[in-house]
């Protein structure tokens, strides 16, 4: 694709962010790579604390540096943003790379009218005038679908419904025109039929606006509805990559079969039964030195000596494939005779 | 808004019919007759009392007196001593005045004491607390934090004869404190007042101090303050505009409850340094058993502090919009 010729748009190379707290360092993302394509969807799926959320906080360095250690290289087409300063990156913020968060009814302030709020950016970034930020507010308001936006515009937060927050959120996001949107969970607070009008508005926009957009969730339905590429993270890592048809459609790493396993689906037998993956994530203070998924993983006897998944770390390779030390094969086999069958 | 405000009103009124009425049947429950002690005690004879009786308007029943006492309010009463135009507050035999002429005397000295008190207070707690939390974790917030930790736990009584006697008598770097009406001298008024105000506020401002820390830091860890920042917003604007902004509601919420504390450390603060105002006012007529002045003291500072809280909770609406109270 032409797109593609350029690279991409984010690369993020070996990321660790380290949070040094009284009991020990908590490694929260260690050793985390990953890029996202212009005008492309990357959904980052993941269990809480798998350290999906506080990667992409670290792209627009949003940590308190007092308190966290970052490691690792964050490419934004030619700008290294690790290193960069906060003037460098607080012009970035908003403007070309935009984020919406989780919940909406705690991500607007409740002091300052919406329209206020939303033409922050447009005039910081823009230089617009308090009329022109107006204007483009009502103009945004009124694409993300707020009725009445002329009116609405100068609403509290709290006069919103939770989804007209989220709208708001995204018309916020979207101000600057940023190549790149990051969606932290933007569904997960809000019930499944504004979810699905949510998700449809930001496909929409996409196509429009042409952004990337980086979308975190626990939800792989959220995923296969939006993703075009994939990335699976588990305790601060990831685990499985490619694009959603492979992923969702031929996972090869056991944490995917896992999550996949236990979702329900609309389609399909309603009496299967749904299987939780056992156990519980490891610690991010002190991570096992192997696989960090071994010891909930049902598969680890599989693997051949001399490796042992409990201290050999296994790679994930840079394009398609797992972190897994199962063979290809192995890989294939389990998963359509043991797993497919438990997804129908 | 308006309707607000003549909600507001309306209950203060009713909460000031019961203090009103609180206040004036615990007169009758001290079990000290005044005519006799405004008679003097041991040397009154049964006629005299009944006449002093009759003067202080005490051997009517008394809810007739209550309610005369009530009336006198909107429409002024008459003594034998003197006469008391409306709003009378009751009348003091001891000194043969209105009992409201008095307060109006002293009102001057009790307001300049507690506004500046509470301004010196407001500003530095605030600005204190600002500085501890945006500098969170280093020795200056350590110093300020661990300071007005051990400020805070002095009472008024103490600082103000230990600062009387470092700062005016043994080193002589503050004038004596005294009132100067600030219409006459104004550089007066501010340097007799400046040792008051900084007794009276040391204690608040210390309280201020971690109160405001402490709302500062949850702030920044709110969720708005981190989208602001992620829209690009400048540290100084994300800190001022997003996260001091929340703070302030708690601090307005301890402030209304203050506004009792601070009369109570102002009659101290005037007792200590010899100021003429409302609070020592009160003091002198307990131990004078002049009641009608007290009852009097009592129910204006009452009405102080009910129109004081009537304010705070406009001023909630103003930073708050989810309190627009109508």
């Amino acid at each position: 694709m032409s797109t593609q010729e350029s690279g991409p748009f984010l690369s993020v190379r070996d990321l660790r962010v380290h949070f040094p707290t009284d009991d020990g360092v908590v490694k929260a993302v260690d050793g985390l790579s990953f890029d996202v394509w212009r005008g492309k969807t990357l959904g980052i799926v993941g269990e809480s604390g798998s350290g999906k959320s506080v990667a992409n906080q670290a792209v627009l360095g949003l940590h308190n540096p007092k308190h966290t250690r970052i490691s690792g290289e964050i490419h934004l087409e030619d700008q290294e943003l690790t290193t960069a300063p906060e003037r460098r990156l607080e012009q970035l913020r908003g403007n070309k790379v935009a984020m919406i968060f989780q919940d909406p009814l705690t991500a607007l302030s409740p002091y300052y009218t919406v329209g206020r709020q939303i033409g922050e950016p447009f005039r910081k970034h823009r230089g617009a005038s308090r009329k022109e930020a107006r204007e483009r507010t009502i103009d945004m308001l009124a694409r993300v679908g707020i009725p009445h936006p002329a009116r609405r515009v100068d609403d509290y937060p709290h006069q919103f419904s939770g989804g007209m927050r989220q709208r708001a959120m995204i018309a916020m996001a979207l101000m600057c025109d940023p190549d790149l949107l990051i969606a932290d969970e933007p569904t997960t607070a809000l019930d499944v039929t504004v979810q699905a009008q949510i998700l449809d508005l930001l496909m929409e926009l996409q196509q429009e606006f042409g952004s990337a957009i980086i979308m975190i969730t626990h939800d792989l339905g959220v995923v296969s509805r939006v993703s075009d590429d994939v990335l699976v993270m588990y305790a601060g890592r990831a685990v499985e990559r490619g694009t959603a048809r492979e992923v969702l459609g031929r996972p090869r790493h056991p944490y995917t079969w896992g999550l996949l396993s236990s979702m329900p689906r609309l389609r399909g037998d309603v009496g299967r039964d749904l299987v939780p993956i056992a156990g519980t994530p490891p610690s991010l203070l002190a991570p096992p030195p192997g696989c960090p998924f071994e010891p909930r993983c049902a598969f680890s006897d599989h693997v051949a000596d001399p490796v042992d998944c409990a201290t050999d770390r296994p790679a994930l390779p840079e394009e398609r494939g797992a972190a897994c030390h199962l063979t290809a094969e192995q890989k294939r086999t389990i998963f359509a005779e043991r797993i497919r069958p438990r997804l129908r | 808004m308006l309707r607000f405000i003549l909600r507001r009103t309306l209950g203060a009124i009713a909460i000031l019919l019961v203090i009103s009425a609180v206040t004036f049947f615990l007169f009758y429950a001290i079990p000290r007759n005044p005519a006799l002690l405004a008679c003097g005690k041991g040397v009154c004879t049964q006629e005299q009392l009944a006449v002093v009786e009759h003067n202080l308007g005490i051997d009517k029943p008394v809810p007739q007196q209550y309610i005369e006492y009530m009336s006198g309010l909107f429409i002024g009463r008459d003594f034998p001593a003197g006469s008391c135009p409306a709003p009378c507050l009751g009348f003091s035999f001891r000194d043969n005045r209105p009992v409201l002429d008095t307060i109006l005397d002293r009102l001057p000295t009790t307001v300049s004491l507690t506004v500046g008190g509470a301004l010196v207070f407001l500003v530095l707690g605030l600005a204190f607390g600002m500085l501890a939390a945006a500098r969170r974790g280093t020795l200056l917030d350590k110093t300020m934090s661990s300071t007005s930790l051990v400020l805070s736990s002095m009472q008024i009584y103490f600082l103000g004869p230990l600062a009387l006697a470092v700062l005016v008598h043994n080193t002589q770097l503050l004038p004596q404190p005294q009132y100067v009406p600030i219409s006459e001298d104004p550089w007066g008024w501010f340097q007799g007042l400046l040792l008051p105000w900084l007794v009276l506020s040391t204690i608040f401002t210390a309280n201020y101090t971690r109160l405001s820390r402490a709302t500062l830091i949850e702030q920044l860890q709110e969720d708005h303050v981190r989208t602001a920042k992620a829209k690009g917003m400048a540290p100084r604007t994300v800190f001022f505009r997003y996260a001091w902004r929340g703070s302030l509601i708690p601090i307005v919420t301890i402030f209304g409850i203050d506004i009792g504390s601070l009369f109570g450390g102002a009659m101290i603060t005037e007792y200590t340094f010899s100021l003429h105002g409302l609070g020592r006012l009160a003091v002198e007529s307990v131990t004078q058993s002049n009641l009608p002045m007290l009852m009097g003291v009592m129910l204006f500072a009452a009405l102080m502090i009910v129109l004081f809280n009537i304010v705070i909770d406009a001023c909630y609406a103003l930073i708050d919009p989810r309190v627009r109270l109508d």
